[in-house]
């Protein structure tokens, strides 16, 4: 029994880049504690990432990968920022939700 | 050995990579306790990492490793510990109100299925995008990455890397303004404690022959954050 040669194309890292931003986008959608909310845009962020480097790597082209490292710098930033406000929403209200920030809603 | 024929090295690492890719992020989202959350995330960041050495880019997968599972994370777990949030909590209420988890569900497909099938249609080639043979940005696979990123990001980008570290300053006083603690006269007249303590006080009168209500709220835990 002889099968043939599976060869791992780009496309497969590109599809799984998809299959990991939809799960990122679902959890942001569906949960409401803000920790995990936030844990799931860094998903959607990684696999965006991942997005970049197969391009970079399907075009031969080094741009891709100069772009990562801005995402990642931009990720950080956005990390300490997000939880700086998370841990001074928490502190006061223990156990808020999503669902509980409605004090600019009209 | 006759089943192993077909299966390249770069496939095993794929599968495995991905399966730990897949399995984190269905983690992350699944979990009901945030600790577990940020320990699933880290098995996606590591997956992401392996990918990106299969892919030639080794710079950017000690990057991913230490600056992502590295710091993000722990940053994460030091607020989780901090504010000890570290509860599980009931995943099955439905937040707001019926359907917001179809509609969760519809817009994943959709988000799924428009790249797959961008990269499905033309072999890869949805953007129009060409290789850049010969351009100054074309990879050289006899250089090391290392080399040809930094050259990229000290000569053509040179001014947005030096933005970054503006921002990134930006951010440390940001968290350290957010992050510092409050003084207890400024707790008075926040509207957002306000309006829940009256939503407290009225979720624990005695509801009488009013229809029960719909939302569902969660009971505060008093002795966590002291």
């Amino acid at each position: 029994m002889m099968l043939a040669v599976v060869e791992v194309t780009p496309a497969w890292y590109l599809a799984l880049g998809s299959v990991l931003f939809a799960i990122g986008a679902v959890g942001l959608l569906v949960r409401r504690n803000p920790l995990v909310m936030f844990m799931c845009v860094e998903l959607m962020l990684n696999a965006v990432t991942l997005t970049f480097v197969t391009f970079s790597r399907m075009l031969n082209d080094v741009n891709g990968q100069s772009v990562v490292v801005f995402v990642l710098v931009v990720a950080a930033a956005e990390v300490v920022v997000g939880l700086g406000i998370i841990v001074a929403l928490l502190r006061k209200l223990p156990s808020a939700t999503a669902d509980d920030i409605t004090v600019l809603k009209g | 050995m006759h089943l192993l024929d077909g299966v390249t090295p770069e496939l095993i690492v794929f599968v495995l990579a991905g399966a730990a890719c897949v399995a984190g992020a269905l983690g992350v989202v699944l979990s009901s306790n945030p600790v577990h959350a940020a320990l699933s995330l880290v098995g996606t960041l590591f997956g992401i990492a392996v990918l990106f050495v299969a892919q030639h880019a080794n710079f950017l997968a000690a990057v991913q490793v230490i600056v992502y599972a590295g710091a993000i994370v722990v940053l994460f777990l030091f607020v989780i510990m901090l504010l000890g949030v570290d509860r599980a909590e009931d995943l099955s209420i439905e937040p707001l109100g019926g359907g917001q988890r179809v509609a969760a569900a519809i817009v994943g497909l959709g988000i799924l299925a428009l790249p797959l099938a961008a990269f499905a249609s033309v072999d890869g080639e949805a953007t129009g995008a060409r290789p850049a043979v010969g351009a100054a940005n074309a990879l050289d696979r006899s250089t090391p990455d290392v080399a040809q990123l930094g050259e990229s990001l000290f000569t053509t980008y040179l001014f947005a890397f030096e933005v970054t570290s503006v921002l990134l300053v930006i951010a440390v006083v940001g968290a350290v303004v957010l992050a510092r603690k409050v003084k207890r006269a400024e707790y008075v007249d926040d509207p957002l404690v306000e309006a829940h303590l009256a939503e407290l006080a009225a979720a624990a009168e005695p509801a009488g022959d009013e229809a029960p209500v719909a939302t569902v709220e969660e009971p505060v835990d008093s002795e966590v954050g002291g």
